[in-house]
This record gives C-alpha cells, sequence and structure tokens, in this order.
C-alpha cells in the first residue's frame, strides 16, 4: 500500500529535526526562568515567543500543515481558531482587568482614583 | 463517496473537532490568566509549582510525541509491527506522564491544596486536569488502535484511524507547550 | 444503603405541586397516547427502520422540527403563564404564582425557546434543505447527524424532567447567573438540569456545525464553486463557523460552573477568590454569536424567496455574501454589550459600542439588496413574500431598538427592562421565527409533494404580524418608561398594567396565528390532492433542490447534477438541460445505525445521574457511552451500495407516476 506520496515529506528526517528543535527551544525556555536571565514583561514576552516559535515548529514537522491535500483547509480553520484563541484569552483578560480595577477592591484603590480625578 | 474522498472528509471533520477543542481550552486558559492570582491568602504558584518535575513531564510528552511520528512513519511504510510497538512506547510514555501528574495533583490535595482552596487552584486543577483527561482519552483510544491493528492489519480503513490518532496526540503536545509556558515557567516571574 | 443506590433522590422528589403533577400527567398521556397508537398500528418496526436509526437528513430534519414543534408548546405555556402572572399582579394581589416559581417560568421559557425551539427548527431546515442545494446525497458524516439529533432529542427530556423528578427548575435566569446560580444560593437540582440539558444539546449541536462545515465545503456538486452557493448554504455555512466558535466556549462554561457547584470549586463564587463577572464575559462570549447563529439561516431563507417570487436573480449577491460574512466576524467581537453595566468603565464600553453599531451596516445592505431584487421585478405576492415583508418592517424596527441598547449611555437606562426584552423578541420573533415560518411554508411541498393552503397561511401571518404588534409595543413603551424585567409583581401606582394587559391580548392573538398554522396544515392534509406538487417545482425555483420531485427519492439525485452558474436549476432550465439521464450509476448510501439513540440515550442517563449524583449511574451511562463509540469505530460495514439498474427502476417508475398524475 503506497500511502507516502500523500505526506508533505514526512520523512524520518523532518520528525528528528521538529523534535531537536522543540526540546532545544523547550530547554531554552526553562533556562531563561531558572537562571534568572530576564525578568516582568520581558521574560513573559520570550516565553510567549519561545512557546509560539515551537507551535510553528510543532504544526509544521508533526502536524503537517503545509501538506497538499487539505493543508489549506488546515490552515486556514487554524488561523481562524488562533485569532478566536485570542480574543478569548486577551479579551478576558482586557474586561476583567479594567472590571477587577472599576471594583477597589484593593486597598487604597479608591484614594487612588480620587487622586487621580482631581476635579471630581 | 469513494474511499479516498471519505477519509479526506473525516481528516477534514476530525481537524475541526480539534480546533473547538483548543477554544474550550482557550476558555480554561482565559480563566487561569484572570484568576490565577485569586489565591484567598493561601500559597502562590511560585511557592506550589516544581518547574523540574513540569520539565520532566513536558520532555517525556515531547518524546512521545516524537515516537507517534515514528509510528505512523512505519504505518505508511506497511510495517505493522514497527508500528506496534513504537505506539507501544507512546503509550508507556503517556501514562508515566500521567503518573507524574497525578503524584503532583495529589501531593498537593493531601498539603491541603486541592481545588477547592482558591479561585486559584480551582484554575489550575482544571486547565491541567483537563489536559490530562485528554491524554487519558488518548491512552484509551491507543489501546482501542493497537487492537484494531492486531485484528485487522492496516487498510485504508485502519490507517486514516491512526492518522486522526497522532493528529490528536500530537495537539496535546502542543497545548502542553502553553500549559508547560503559562502555568508553570510564567508562575517565577518576579 | 439508599444514598449509594439513589444517590440525592428520595420520595420528596416525585410530583406534590400542582405543577409537577399537571405537568407529568401530561407528559405520561401523550406518551401513552403516541405508544398506543404505534402498538395498534403496528407501526414500531417501520418507526425504527425508517425514522429513529436513519441516516438521512430529510427525515433528521423532519423529525428535528416535530420535536421543536412539541418544545414550542411548552415554550408558549410558559410564555403565557408569564404574562397572565405579569397582567394581574399588581398592588394587593400576588398573581397565581409564587415568585420562585415565576423566576423558574421564564428562566424554562427563554432555554427551550432558543436551544429546542428556534435552534431545532433551524437544523432541521438546514438539514432537509442544504444537501438538496449543494446537489449532495447526505452530510459528510450521516453518523455524527444522527448522533446530534439523539442528543439534542436527550437535552430535550432532560430539561423536561424536572416535573417528575425534582419539582423544580433552574431559576436564575435563562443564562443561570452565578451567584445566583451558585450552590449557595440555588442548592436545589435545578440548575443542574439546566446545566446537564444545555451541555448534551449543546454537543449535539456542536457535532451539526462541525457536519454542515465540511459538507458545504467538501461535498458540493462538481461546478459549484463557493460563489455558485445558494444564500440559504452560505447562511448554513456561517452559521456553522459560528457554533464552532461559540459552542467549546458555552461547553466550558457550563462545565466550570458544575465543578463548582458539584466539586466545591471557585471560579465563580463570592468567596475563596472567585468572580461571578467572569460567568458573565465568558458566556455572552458564547450568547452573542448563538442569537446571530439563529437569525443569519432567516437572512438566507428570506434571500431564496425574494429572488424566487420576484423572478429575477438576487441583487448584489456577492455583496449579499460579504454582508452575512461580515456579520459573522462582527457578532464575535461585540458580547461586552451585553453587560454594559457591569462597570468595566467608559473606554471598554466605548470600544464595544462601536462594533455593535458597525453591525447596522451589513444588515442595511441586506436590506437594500432585497429591494433592488424585487425592483421591476414580477412578484407573486405569496405568503413567504408576506413574511418577507412583515420581517423587513420588524428588522428595522428591531434593529433600531438595537442601536439605541448599543449607546452604552443610552443602555444604562434600558439594561433589563422591558425595552431590552422587546429587542431580542423582535429580533428572535420577527426575523428568526418569521424567517422560519417563510422557510416552511417555502419548502413545504417539497418535503411532503404537496403546497399549503395560501388562505389560511396569509391569515396565519395577519394574526402573527398583529399580535406580535399588539403585545411588544407595550413592552417597548413600559421600558422606555423604566420598567424593569422579570417583574413578578409591581405597584398599582406605577401604572403598567394597562401594558401588561394589552401586551397579554397581543399574546392571545399571535396564539390565534399558532391556530390558523394548525389549521393550515389540517386544511392542506385534506386538500393535498388538489395542492399537489407534480412537477417537483411548484414555485418555478431558481436552485437545485427544485429539481428533484417532490419528495426527493431517499438518494436525492439519481445523477449528481453538473452546475454551470449560480441559481444552478434557472440556468439548467434556460439552457434545457432538464432532462432524463440516459445511463445510471451505483449509488453508495449510508445505512441506518441504532448506535446514536444508544449513545444519547446513555448520555441522557448519565446527565440525570449527575443531576442527582447517583455514582454508580453516572459510572454507567458514560461507560455505555463510550463502549458504543468503539463498537461503532469497528464497523467497516457503514455503506451500503444501490445498484445502477435498481436507480434505474425507480427512477422510471417514478417519472411514470408523475407522467401520470400530471392532467
Amino acid at each position: 500500500m503506497e500511502h507516502a506520496e500523500h505526506k508533505q515529506q514526512a520523512t524520518l528526517k523532518s520528525y528528528a529535526i521538529g523534535f531537536a528543535l522543540s526540546i532545544a527551544l523547550t530547554l531554552a525556555a526553562y533556562g531563561l526562568v531558572t537562571e534568572r536571565v530576564l525578568v516582568g514583561g520581558t521574560l513573559v514576552a520570550a516565553l510567549l515567543g519561545l512557546a509560539v516559535a515551537q507551535l510553528v515548529v510543532q504544526m509544521w514537522f508533526f502536524l503537517h500543515i503545509g501538506e497538499e491535500t487539505g493543508g489549506r483547509l488546515k490552515l486556514a480553520t487554524f488561523l481562524v481558531t488562533l485569532m478566536l484563541v485570542l480574543i478569548v484569552v486577551a479579551g478576558s483578560i482586557w474586561i476583567m482587568g479594567h472590571l477587577n480595577y472599576q471594583m477597589m477592591s484593593s486597598p487604597g484603590a479608591m484614594q487612588k482614583y480620587i487622586e487621580g480625578q482631581q476635579a471630581f | 463517496m469513494n474511499a479516498e474522498h471519505a477519509r479526506e472528509v473525516a481528516a477534514a471533520e476530525f481537524w475541526v473537532y480539534l480546533m473547538t477543542d483548543l477554544i474550550m481550552f482557550s476558555v480554561l486558559f482565559a480563566c487561569y490568566a484572570v484568576l490565577h492570582t485569586a489565591t484567598y491568602g493561601g500559597p502562590t504558584a511560585a511557592e506550589l509549582f516544581s518547574l523540574p518535575n513540569a520539565l520532566v513531564e513536558t520532555l517525556i510528552l515531547l518524546v512521545s510525541s516524537f515516537t507517534s511520528g515514528l509510528a505512523m512513519l512505519a504505518v505508511h511504510a506497511n510495517k505493522k509491527d514497527r508500528a506496534m510497538a513504537w505506539f507501544g512506547a507512546t503509550f508507556i510514555l503517556g501514562a508515566a506522564f500521567l503518573v507524574l501528574e497525578l503524584k503532583e495533583f495529589h501531593e498537593l490535595i493531601v498539603d491541603g491544596n486541592g481545588p477547592q482552596r482558591s479561585a486559584f487552584l480551582s484554575a489550575f486543577f482544571s486547565l491541567v486536569g483537563t489536559h490530562g483527561l485528554h491524554i487519558f482519552t488518548g491512552l484509551l483510544w491507543m489501546a482501542v488502535a493497537m487492537v484494531q491493528m492486531k485484528k485487522k492489519g492496516l487498510s485504508t480503513f485502519i490507517v486514516s484511524k491512526l492518522e486522526r490518532l497522532s493528529l490528536f496526540w500530537h495537539f496535546l503536545d502542543i497545548v502542553w507547550i502553553f500549559l508547560f509556558t503559562v502555568v508553570y515557567l510564567m508562575s517565577r516571574i518576579a | 444503603m439508599g444514598r449509594i443506590l439513589f444517590g440525592n433522590l428520595t420520595w420528596a422528589a416525585l410530583p406534590h405541586e400542582w405543577f409537577t403533577v399537571g405537568g407529568t400527567f401530561a407528559l405520561t398521556t401523550v406518551l401513552a397516547f403516541i405508544v398506543i397508537f404505534l402498538t395498534r398500528r403496528k407501526l414500531w418496526k417501520k418507526l425504527w427502520k425508517g425514522w429513529l436509526t436513519t441516516t438521512d437528513p430529510k427525515r433528521i430534519g423532519i423529525m428535528y422540527i416535530v420535536v421543536a414543534a412539541a418544545m414550542f408548546f411548552r415554550g408558549i405555556m410558559d410564555a403565557a403563564m408569564i404574562w397572565i402572572q405579569q397582567a394581574t399582579s399588581v398592588g394587593s394581589s400576588q398573581g397565581y404564582l409564587t415568585a420562585k416559581h415565576f423566576q423558574e417560568i421564564f428562566t424554562a421559557h427563554g432555554d427551550i425557546m432558543v436551544f429546542f425551539v428556534t435552534m431545532g427548527l433551524i437544523v432541521g431546515l438546514m438539514n432537509i434543505v442544504v444537501p438538496l442545494q449543494i446537489g449532495a446525497r447526505d452530510l459528510a458524516s450521516p453518523f455524527l447527524n444522527t448522533l446530534g439529533f439523539w442528543l439534542f432529542v436527550a437535552g430535550a427530556i432532560l430539561i423536561n424532567m424536572f416535573f417528575v423528578f425534582g419539582g423544580e427548575f433552574a431559576s436564575a435566569g435563562w443564562l443561570s447567573l452565578p451567584p445566583l446560580a451558585e450552590n449557595a444560593f440555588s442548592p436545589g437540582t435545578g440548575v443542574d438540569y439546566w446545566l446537564w440539558s444545555l451541555q448534551i444539546s449543546g454537543l449535539g449541536s456542536l457535532l451539526g456545525g462541525i457536519n454542515f462545515l465540511i459538507t458545504i465545503l467538501k461535498m458540493r456538486a462538481p461546478g459549484m464553486t463557493l460563489w455558485r452557493m445558494p444564500m440559504f448554504t452560505w447562511t448554513t455555512l456561517c452559521s456553522s463557523a459560528l457554533i464552532l466558535a461559540s459552542f467549546p466556549v458555552l461547553t466550558m462554561t457550563t462545565l466550570l460552573l458544575w465543578a463548582d457547584r458539584y466539586f466545591g470549586m471557585h471560579f465563580f463564587t463570592t468567596d475563596f477568590g472567585g468572580n461571578p463577572m467572569m460567568y458573565v464575559n465568558l458566556i455572552w462570549m458564547w450568547g452573542h454569536p448563538e442569537v446571530y447563529i439563529l437569525v443569519l439561516p432567516s437572512f438566507g431563507i428570506f434571500s431564496e424567496i425574494v429572488s424566487t417570487f420576484a423572478r429575477k436573480r438576487l441583487y448584489g449577491y456577492s455583496s449579499m455574501v460579504l454582508a452575512a460574512m461580515a456579520i459573522t466576524v462582527l457578532a464575535g467581537l461585540v458580547w461586552l454589550h451585553h453587560f454594559f453595566t457591569m462597570g468595566a468603565g467608559a473606554d471598554v464600553n466605548a470600544v464595544f459600542g462601536l462594533s455593535t453599531m458597525l453591525i447596522a451596516i451589513p444588515s442595511a445592505v441586506q436590506i437594500l439588496n432585497w429591494a433592488l431584487t424585487m425592483w421591476k421585478g414580477k412578484i407573486r405576492f405569496t405568503s413567504p413574500m408576506y413574511y418577507f415583508l412583515g420581517f423587513v418592517a420588524l428588522f428595522a424596527l428591531g434593529g433600531m431598538a438595537g442601536l439605541l441598547l448599543a449607546s452604552p449611555a443610552a443602555d444604562y437606562q434600558l439594561h433589563n427592562t422591558l425595552f431590552l426584552v422587546a429587542h431580542f423578541h423582535t429580533m428572535i420573533v420577527g426575523v428568526a421565527l418569521f424567517g422560519i415560518f417563510a422557510g416552511m411554508t417555502y419548502w413545504f411541498p417539497k418535503v411532503t409533494g404537496f403546497t399549503l393552503d395560501e388562505k389560511w397561511g396569509k391569515r396565519a401571518f395577519w394574526l402573527w404580524l398583529a399580535g406580535f404588534y399588539v403585545a411588544f409595543t407595550p413592552l417597548y413603551i413600559l421600558g422606555s418608561m423604566g420598567a424593569q424585567r422579570r417583574l413578578d409583581h409591581y405597584a398599582a401606582s406605577t401604572g403598567y398594567q394597562p401594558f401588561y394587559i394589552t401586551a397579554s391580548i397581543g399574546l392571545g392573538i399571535m396564539l390565534l396565528g399558532a391556530a390558523a398554522q394548525i389549521m393550515q396544515l389540517a386544511v392542506s392534509i385534506r386538500n393535498k390532492k388538489k395542492l399537489a406538487d407534480v412537477s417537483g417545482d411548484p414555485w418555478d425555483g431558481r436552485t437545485l433542490e427544485w429539481s428533484t420531485p417532490s419528495p426527493p427519492p431517499f438518494y436525492n439525485f439519481a445523477i449528481v447534477p453538473e452546475v454551470r452558474d449560480r441559481d444552478a436549476f434557472w440556468e439548467m432550465k434556460e439552457h434545457g438541460r432538464v432532462k432524463e439521464p440516459e445511463t445510471y450509476q451505483d449509488i453508495h448510501m449510508p445505512a441506518n445505525t441504532p448506535l446514536g439513540i444508544y449513545i444519547a440515550g446513555f448520555s441522557l442517563l448519565a446527565g440525570f445521574a449527575l443531576v442527582w449524583h447517583i455514582t454508580w449511574m453516572i459510572v454507567l451511562g458514560l461507560a455505555g457511552a463510550v463502549v458504543c463509540v468503539i463498537v461503532r469505530s469497528f464497523d467497516e460495514h457503514t455503506e451500503y451500495v444501490v445498484p445502477a439498474k435498481r436507480v434505474e427502476e425507480l427512477e422510471k417508475a417514478r417519472i411514470a407516476a408523475q407522467a401520470q398524475a400530471r392532467p
């Protein structure tokens, strides 16, 4: 049975490359945190960047998002889903952050608000 | 619908289902992002999560993703026994992952840091636990698939199922990358 | 021992209030009638083979509509009970319902009408029409189709089960908002029934979304590019995309509420760090796309109807498609307008207010295109066209009300008043329901082989339209006066009562409209020979479904048609390509399967067991469903072949019968 020609170069080499890259990206992220190379916002950005990089690696090498049969539909639906995921996560963080801020549940928040308003 | 078209259609349907699963996970990620500071006076993520343990879990899952890829290469080369062996290896690695995760859960619960302790812990257990449930489902599926492979060989019918299984397994590893990053690595931001 | 066997279920859960006794009695009577009827006529085998285990989307679609119609009856009863309470419960009178019972009724009314009536009717129409419109013989996955239907039924059963076991339904509004929906304030089984009924039927909806998306993308007839698809198929595609984008959010959010209730977690509680506002945020992330899922198909239906009855190509096809896509995308970007008043601040409110107002633009584009389609057309004013005109008026009215609500400043006045209630009912009745009524009239001959009586159809339309205005205009006024929604009692000094009473009269008129529809059905069945649709094309239609006989054979098309243009059938008629095929081919059809019912049955069992915390039953239900799925996965013989010779026989017999029937 010839299945080989259906797949986009799904060879041992491509799986091995994907695997090696993923290990490298994982260890890099781990090292960034344990060796305290970066902190705060920059660390968040770097970690997310490394995660996204590994996502792309795995989508390409493991999930064969570049293959000819069905590849376009896969990519299109994946990009739409990615956008939805961003809306759900970022949207929630943005909205809930604002709601929590307005709750003024932390001590001194009311004071800060009044000071900020000044002309209130 | 001929067999080739049917296989294409089934693959497309499964991919779309995976996308909806991603959206379900995004809700859990959103909850974790919003609630992870709501510790209600209890211990924080930085205090509770062991990074080395998480790294080991990550590497196990990564290797299992690789072995499942090797299994699919064997399937497409029509090498049934080799495919069985690699799927077997994937299964064992997946089971090992679950054991480590259950151990972590058990330790947390025994210390009084179960999901009922705070919103933060509810979010943690649900996010990581849902992923774990997916792994468990994948293992169950893998066992059934291996039985089917043994009984029916590598017909188109079986191969298309195995393709979906391996897709599922890779997808779970991808979700774990973000879990590892957001829950474990980012617990040490400060 | 009793705890292990029965969980939290006790004798006290059995019916002992007037409405639970009444409800149980009604349900068992109807069930008994059906069972006795089927047994006496020896119809069980036929029912099982022809309908219950079928994978034919035409039959599954009819079953969806039948179940939805039955649930419509329940939903209208709930509406009537609400209205009578609100019309009479003034000043010293407390009406006839307790506050708690009233809350359960408006909760049930909302859930039933949205999930089981509107969704059911729409998915039913999609099942019947879409495969025919794209020249396909079935959906991409016939198995998922029957499974999705039976999960829908399981959810419908579960939402009615409290009549028999438990005696109370959820009373926290149709979306069960925490903290009211949490254990602390809703300790009974009501919210749990809500949870599992929606979870199970929601899974069915999700499967349907996947199925329709892939069917439309991958199973169109040769030559039918995306830009040659009929508008109803386009809007089905858009609705399916929205289902796929939003239902996972509903699934997970309700699961988290369940986790709070069942395991004592703290996602949305008021203590231990929980945040009820997160639930509101998440549930509306699903909730807003949901309402567009409900109205988009109607836009498609009206596009078909206007171009058919105006005997003209749809004007501005491309802009219609783009408008549908724009509405689909925007639907996912506006959800915060449901909670402007929750306090996210001016910045956030402004962004979502603007995005909400943007939806007015594609809506207006659609209306313009319909009007331009009618311009200089040879219009036949059939009852579907009547529904279209009523829809345009109500769409404009409800849309403008929506535009007003989209402004956060105005919304602070109008949020959760009757103004909001009037707005969304205008959209659901005036847009979604009128579209469904029009579509059902339009496609009725295709399904049954005879048209509906036009006289009664027009009477029903006028009653619905007049009833709607009489019922909801008072609500717009009351809302502007500040009347809060969901009021079970109010002071006489508010001056609300005359408006509530007027609204009740309106409901009565709408009920007459529903009665007229039943009359229409009865009269049509009696006259079905006279009203017979012999040619299969009673309206001189433009799309492929009209190229098949009425009703179509189980395989839809003997030969898969070749499409050369938009309005595929019109093109075939214009170029004389409508004729008997010269050779026939083997046809592959999906076999029946009982596994849809079995899996849904196990899910129903598990859902019931989860409500009552009966652990062994939960395990049994889940395990049973899983085993069925595994059994299915071993089945290699899910299709059967209809040999070319047999197809030829069937086709020749059908054509001969048609020739005889024609005068």
